[in-house]
């Protein structure tokens, strides 16, 4: 869930901002310049994908698809998302444009380390690759979730329960968006194998 | 859906610099993030709404921004006043409301509006493509905005996919549901959508590759700053630093 302006100190704000910027480097330096257009027409299509609510029993939650983004572009994933939250935020004001650097940050970082960490699954056809990708997408929420509830509580130790409340409403969200990601890269691996970097 | 309602007026905010509102947006929510007493974010949330009637917004569109905030607002002061200790302000039954919980949650909503306010005014005032513009004028490294403009370029015809791919599985009795049927179904759908893009993207590159581009941007917008402009921009700096030090001196509450 995206942080809402106002709400965070201006050190947590810096810190985000520092931290977005270091990996929004990193991941522009891996993009070789044939590949830009590729990762501007994924990060669009991870935003045209967030618009997309999924239900879950009585209420439904929009996809993320921060966990896809770290599995198909690795460090990619920084400027993709940091893409994304900007359009949203200048469309929407979902998040804000000076949270911007901490919401990436939550976004970003789990999903680098976790398509990092569950890419190499990938590449075993049947159950390992579904729980990888499974993993890989419900873990990146959850993150994104422990990361938020990290900013709120460095910025307040009044803000405790809402982080609570906040690491909460992520689970259901997270095991969604975990099978949602694993059926995605079961038909990508089918589909298009190349685009997973199998073939 | 991407319309950018507040981006075509003619009001005296559009006439500004688009570098000058980028600036001005950075310094004043820079101020309102650090300010801590109630009194000079309630001053933020004047200057901000005075910036915001310079641009003149479409009321409904201003509207479905600010319930865009509402949600995380209300899970403030759900939470906060409730559980934060002090002494008591409104008893309720058994559970408590404290005066320094709904002073950090009334602090929060005061600088959250302030901040949303401003930006609306300031940024959300000139369109996306205006916006990489300015952004490169002001030494944001080329490919970002380059990655930036593509991205933004790409959204509408990608959304026009998703809604027809939409319509086709609505039109074959399609209800999305929390089985495991749905699920498949709408991890399809995105799954098609990624492919589309991934052409998509080829076809482009290869579409601009033979008209020379170059991985510079050529602009059809011109900057162009007058004297006033940076007049404005030198007063709103300068205002957001005395209201750092106002906010300070705690001079109310």
């Amino acid at each position: 869930m995206h942080i809402a302006e106002g709400v965070l100190s201006p050190i947590v704000l810096a810190s985000g901002g520092v931290l977005t910027a270091a990996g929004t480097a990193i991941g522009m330096r891996h993009i070789k310049e044939e590949h830009l257009m590729i990762v501007a027409l994924l990060a669009a299509a991870f935003f045209v994908a967030s618009l997309v609510h999924i239900p879950i029993g009585p209420a439904s939650a929009h996809l993320i698809m921060n966990g896809v983004a770290g599995l198909l572009l690795g460090w990619g994933a920084f400027p993709a998302i940091l893409m994304g939250l900007t359009l949203q935020a200048v469309f929407f004001q979902y998040g804000g444009l000076l949270v911007l650097g901490v919401n990436t940050w939550n976004m970003a970082a789990p999903a680098v380390l976790l398509g990092f960490l569950c890419r190499p699954w990938l590449a075993r056809p049947g159950k390992g690759r579904a729980t990888a990708a499974f993993a890989c997408g419900a873990g990146s929420v959850l993150g994104a979730g422990v990361m938020a509830a990290l900013a709120l509580v460095f910025t307040e130790e009044g803000f405790l329960r809402a982080a609570q409340v906040l690491l909460v409403a992520h689970l259901p969200v997270a095991v969604a968006e975990g099978f949602v990601t694993a059926l995605l890269v079961q038909f990508l691996a089918h589909a298009r194998p190349e685009a997973l970097g199998l073939s | 859906m991407f319309d950018e309602p507040f981006a075509h007026g003619k009001a005296p905010i559009h006439r500004l610099d688009p570098r000058a509102r980028l600036l001005m947006g950075l310094a004043f929510c820079l101020a309102v993030a650090s300010v801590k007493s109630m009194g000079s974010a309630a001053l933020a949330v004047a200057v901000a709404g005075a910036l915001l009637a310079a641009a003149a917004p479409p009321l409904p569109a201003l509207l479905r921004r600010l319930g865009a905030i509402a949600g995380f607002l209300l899970m403030l002061w759900l939470t906060i006043p409730w559980v934060l200790p002090g002494p008591p302000a409104l008893v309720w039954g058994p559970v408590t409301a404290s005066w320094p919980g709904i002073h950090l949650a009334a602090l929060a909503t005061l600088k959250g509006l302030a901040i949303v306010l401003a930006t609306t005014a300031l940024v959300a005032s000139m369109t996306i493509a205006t916006l990489g513009h300015a952004l490169s004028a002001l030494g944001t490294p080329t490919r970002l905005v380059v990655l930036l403009l593509f991205t933004y370029r790409h959204i509408f015809s990608l959304f026009a996919s998703w809604t027809r791919l939409w319509d086709a599985a609505r039109l074959r009795g399609f209800i999305p549901r929390t089985t495991s049927h749905s699920y498949h179904t709408l991890a399809t759908m995105v799954g098609v959508l990624l492919l589309r893009a991934l052409d998509q993207a080829h076809r482009s590159r290869e579409a601009m590759l033979l008209r020379g581009f170059t991985g510079q941007l050529a602009s059809i917008t011109l900057l162009q700053a007058r004297p006033r402009d940076w007049g404005l921009t030198t007063a709103f700096l300068l205002g957001s630093v005395a209201l750092v030090i106002l906010d300070a001196l705690h001079p109310w509450p």
